[in-house]
């Protein structure tokens, strides 16, 4: 693709206005008249069986509308999961719990009010009683056996996953040194800053069921209502107002939803329903939480000959829309940024009395990342070399492109080197290894972490998906000749109403302020998948560049026939199509889109309008890749990290806007970071959330967290038309490990070669000041 | 039983009753239809509800409408409207302050809140100053960025006389 002014061009955001001036519209924001509103009696146990459920005082308050328990929808189906694995074990999951509850804030029973307040207060009214059943918390022992969250399959073992690839048992007969970690994936929590939100309204009318929703899929939403509430597909119209950020978490469907739409129906009103946070923390899905055996066979030199990986990942109680896919995506990274054919790697998917987890930010792949990148740290540590040498002499080379991946993927582009000699220039490496010499000499604890990572995303190809893969938009040139874009994303930050109408106006000529983007609306766009898996613009983008394309052929045809040339003596210059070699022969956009709409003097074969859907099926996933440098200095009186630099050299292929190409990697840096450092969702060993708030669970304040220096390479990707590909995701994969190898590299001194997440301050303090537990502490440093 | 209150918000007076366990946030976005205004916790936390009162950034989700009794409220549709761009808001447009825009109403609004104080913060007191704001999309580079280039816009166009008295820039 030509890029030209638009192309690349920092474009500040077309969808600011509305956000900086308080005129957006969020689910919260929408209101109708008659509306009433839910609240949701939810288990306060991890695990119980319903012995009786009296809602008797909750019917009888004031304000109250309906009541609504498991029997009230019996009817209506389960909350839908997407994956198919061989053998997976799907439990029921009805949208209000039936005879059991499985994890503590799942919803039990649905108050319908006149007023929030009112139906809060009734729900507190809703006595239930429990026969309490042992909670399973812990993973290693829910993977030995009982007690089970589901008695019904007599096992925890939700599937088991197992690739072998290569010799991995010669691999380490004959290494000359191996090691072996038992790497902690913590529970985090997304926390979208709007919490999830739904206003469903049931009316007689071309939809019966008009559903708003903090989404991230309307239309995966809306085939799914459909399902759930057997309604026909045509008559629901699903509604991504704007959305406050999802991370994946509103990559979903989930009970509240189904319950509203339901209750709706039944009362003929609109039902709103936003959860608290409180409610957020307990019932709103989480990422990560797996333990990850690691084994490492390795050459004196540093170079890595075998792996084995046994990951034990934590499912939750229930699948929600994709949970059992996302530990997946970590067994197919394994081997990440290195060439390394020998693996195996065994997944077993568990089954625990806590919260589902499903697609966080990164989903799968951060965990991957995570493990080879502190792998490739133990072996430096083991064999007393650079860790940014033992990356160079594994990364995938430059002319191995494309690259097939013992796991069975084909990463479509790359220059890992190149990266990572530009992130080390850029951070000073050499005189960071000299600075830290002597901080130990001055008893200072100053660490530098790197990671060299590659992730799979633009999701992706139908065929490797638990859902459809492809991309949608249309491309309307209106007879006065603005255009209106209607895409299948449904970006909730991402910017896509900038950079798509940047495309628009790259291809068509047409000024930026002429272009609309139109997304998240089922009555208004076609049939989309949505946004998640960084997918936007690598996917429903390069739908819209084909759609683009298939305009500008259509404007060729009639504007050579309105000026009576030749299609092939045609061409798109500022702003016009012209006759080439005689530019005063020319018309606008504008004047070929009049004609097209006119309907007089057309060709033959030329339909009216000027108006094309396209979507795009991605032939393979795309591989974005960089190189995080991080370097900390932790304070030995308190354990406290700080990190004094960051460093991220990203490729993402080619770029439209970079302004928010670095916005996405920021924002994901930050996320990686709080991993490493502050977050962890704790359930105590009777399956209670003691994070259960923002005063528990700390996302990072802009006070701890640090500045980010940025750079990028440029290796497109020949998987779109393009060459891009995605980015949001990028930051969170490369940056935990960075955060992580930095504290350890700052705590070598010690002797230690690991330190689980979060690195928070007592963790670290006990380390140093020798309360760990082992025999290491201060003598270890003089 | 309900209370009587008598409010200027945005420079409208407003007088009615509420119930007295109304939050200050809901009293601005259910009677008063000033949804810019956003909520994303329960603890305040995360300063979603930044207004000012009187002048000074308080977090409406901690007040009782009954408190705003008698005061002047500026939620984020008084700072400024598309027409009429406050510089702070200005800055997080042009520094790609924002992305999915939550909690930017309340962010913008401690913005203006420590400028007034303080017109040339440092990147610390930058970042103390909005450290009641939890931002989860931008990693606060750009905000940071933002609230210096609006601090400069601002001490631009502030003529010279104004700043008699206040701390050399």
């Amino acid at each position: 693709m030509a890029f030209t002014s638009m192309m690349g061009a920092r474009v500040t955001r077309r969808e600011d206005p509305r956000l900086i001036t308080g005129r957006s519209t969020y689910v919260d924001d929408v209101k109708l008249a008659g509306m009433t509103y839910a609240a949701f009696a939810r288990s306060p146990f991890a695990h119980a069986r319903i012995v009786r459920v009296d809602v008797s005082a909750a019917q009888a308050a004031p304000g109250v509308l309906a009541v609504f328990t498991a029997d009230d929808l019996r009817d209506v189906g389960d909350v839908p999961t997407a994956p198919q694995i061989e053998g997976l074990k799907v439990p029921k999951h009805p949208p209000l719990a039936r005879g059991r509850v499985a994890h503590v804030g799942e919803p039990v029973v649905a108050v319908v009010a006149s007023t929030p307040e009112e139906a809060n207060d009734a729900a507190e009214l809703v006595d239930v009683e429990y026969e309490e059943l042992p909670a399973v918390v812990d993973l290693e022992r829910a993977l030995k056996g009982a007690p089970y969250v589901h008695d019904e399959f007599g096992t925890n073992v939700a599937y088991t996953m197992e690739v072998n690839s290569g010799d991995v048992e010669a691999a380490f007969a004959n290494a000359a040194v191996t090691v072996s970690e038992r790497l902690l994936n913590q529970r985090v929590a997304p926390v979208s800053i709007e919490p999830r939100g739904m206003v469903a309204h049931w009316e007689p009318g071309p939809a019966h069921l008009t559903l708003w929703s903090s989404t991230q899929i309307p239309h995966l939403l809306r085939t799914q209502m459909a399902l759930a509430l057997k309604v026909p597909e045509q008559r629901v119209r699903t509604i991504a107002p704007d959305v406050g950020g999802g991370f994946g978490s509103k990559l979903d469907v989930y009970a509240e939803e189904i319950t509203a739409a339901f209750a709706s129906r039944a009362l003929g009103r609109p039902v709103k329903y936003v959860e608290t946070r409180s409610e957020s923390f307990m019932s709103t899905v989480h990422g990560r939480d797996q333990i990850d055996f690691i084994d490492v066979a390795a050459q004196r030199d540093g170079r890595i000959t075998g792996l084995k990986v046994e990951i034990l990942a934590n499912l939750g109680a229930y699948h929600q829309l994709l949970t059992p896919a996302i530990p997946t995506l970590t067994l197919l990274m394994v081997p990440g940024a290195y060439d390394l054919q020998s693996v195996s790697v065994k997944l077993h998917g568990l089954f625990t009395t806590e919260a589902p987890t499903d697609a966080y930010r990164g989903a799968g792949r951060p965990e991957a990342t995570f493990l080879i990148e502190r792998a490739i740290d133990l072996v430096a540590a083991k064999l007393a070399l650079d860790p940014a040498e033992v990356r160079r002499r594994n990364l995938i080379r430059k002319e191995q492109f494309p690259y097939a991946s013992a796991m069975g993927l084909t990463y479509d582009s790359g220059d890992y080197h190149a990266a990572l000699e530009k992130a080390l220039r850029i951070a000073g490496y050499d005189t960071l290894r000299k600075e830290q010499a002597r901080a130990r000499d001055e008893g200072r604890l100053f660490g530098i972490g790197l990671s060299s990572y590659v992730e799979v995303c633009g999701m992706g190809p139908s065929s490797a998906l638990p859902a459809p893969g492809w991309g949608s938009a249309t491309v309307r040139v209106e007879p006065t000749g603005g255009v209106t874009v209607m895409t299948g994303a449904s970006p909730h930050g991402q910017g896509e109403e900038t950079t798509f109408a940047q495309m628009v106006a790259e291809r068509l000529g047409v000024p930026i302020d002429d272009v609309v983007v139109l997304h998240g609306d089922s009555a208004v766009v076609q049939y989309g998948i949505g946004t998640f898996g960084s997918r936007s613009t690598a996917v429903d983008g390069a739908a819209l560049y084909n759609a683009l394309e298939t305009v500008r052929e259509k404007a060729l045809k009639i504007a050579a026939h309105q000026m009576e040339a030749n299609v092939g003596d045609l061409e798109f210059k500022n702003g016009k199509i012209s006759v080439k070699g005689n530019p005063e022969k020319s018309m606008s956009t504008a004047e070929v889109a009049f004609a097209a709409f006119r309907g007089v003097n057309l060709p033959a074969d030329v339909e009216p309008g000027l108006e094309a859907t396209r979507r795009f099926e991605p032939p393979n996933f795309v591989y974005p890749f960089g190189t995080h440098v991080c370097v900390v200095e932790i304070e030995r009186a308190t354990g406290a990290v700080k990190v004094v630099k960051y460093v991220a050299v990203d490729d993402c292929g080619n770029v439209i806007n970079p302004m928010i190409v670095e916005g996405q990697v920021h924002g994901g840096i930050a996320q990686g970071l709080a991993q490493a450092l502050y977050e962890e969702i704790v359930y105590d060993e009777n399956g209670q959330l003691a994070t259960g708030s923002l005063l528990q669970y700390t996302v990072p304040h802009a006070n701890q967290v640090p500045n980010y220096e940025l750079d990028r390479t440029v290796t497109p990707t020949d998987v779109n038309p393009m060459g891009i590909k995605g980015v949001g995701e990028a930051g969170t994969i490369g940056a935990t490990p960075a955060v992580v190898n930095a504290v350890v590299d700052a705590l070598a001194p010690f002797g230690v070669v690991n330190v689980d997440m979060p690195c928070k301050p007592e963790r670290i303090w006990r380390i140093v000041n020798g309360h760990d537990g082992k025999a290491n502490g201060k003598a270890a440093v003089s | 039983m309900k209370h009587s209150i008598s409010v200027t918000v945005n420079g409208a007076k407003w007088t009615g009753e509420v119930e007295p366990r109304t939050l200050l946030v809901y009293f601005l976005r259910d009677t008063l239809g000033l949804t810019g205004t956003h909520v994303g916790c329960d603890t305040s936390s995360c300063g979603a509800c930044t207004v000012l009162l009187d002048g000074r950034s308080v977090k409406s989700c901690t007040l009782l409408a009954v408190q705003a009794d008698g005061a002047s409220v500026t939620t984020i549709e008084g700072i400024g409207d598309a027409e009429h761009l406050h510089p702070v808001q200005s800055a997080f447009w042009e520094e790609h302050g924002l992305q999915c825009g939550y909690c930017t109403p309340g962010m913008i609004v401690s913005a203006c809140d420590l400028l007034q104080r303080n017109p040339d913060p440092t990147e610390d007191e930058i970042r103390a100053a909005i450290s009641g704001n939890l931002c989860r999309c931008t990693g606060y580079q750009n905000i940071v960025k933002a609230v210096q280039h609006a601090a400069a816009a601002m001490r631009a166009a502030k003529p010279a006389r104004e700043r008699v008295g206040a701390p050399a820039d």
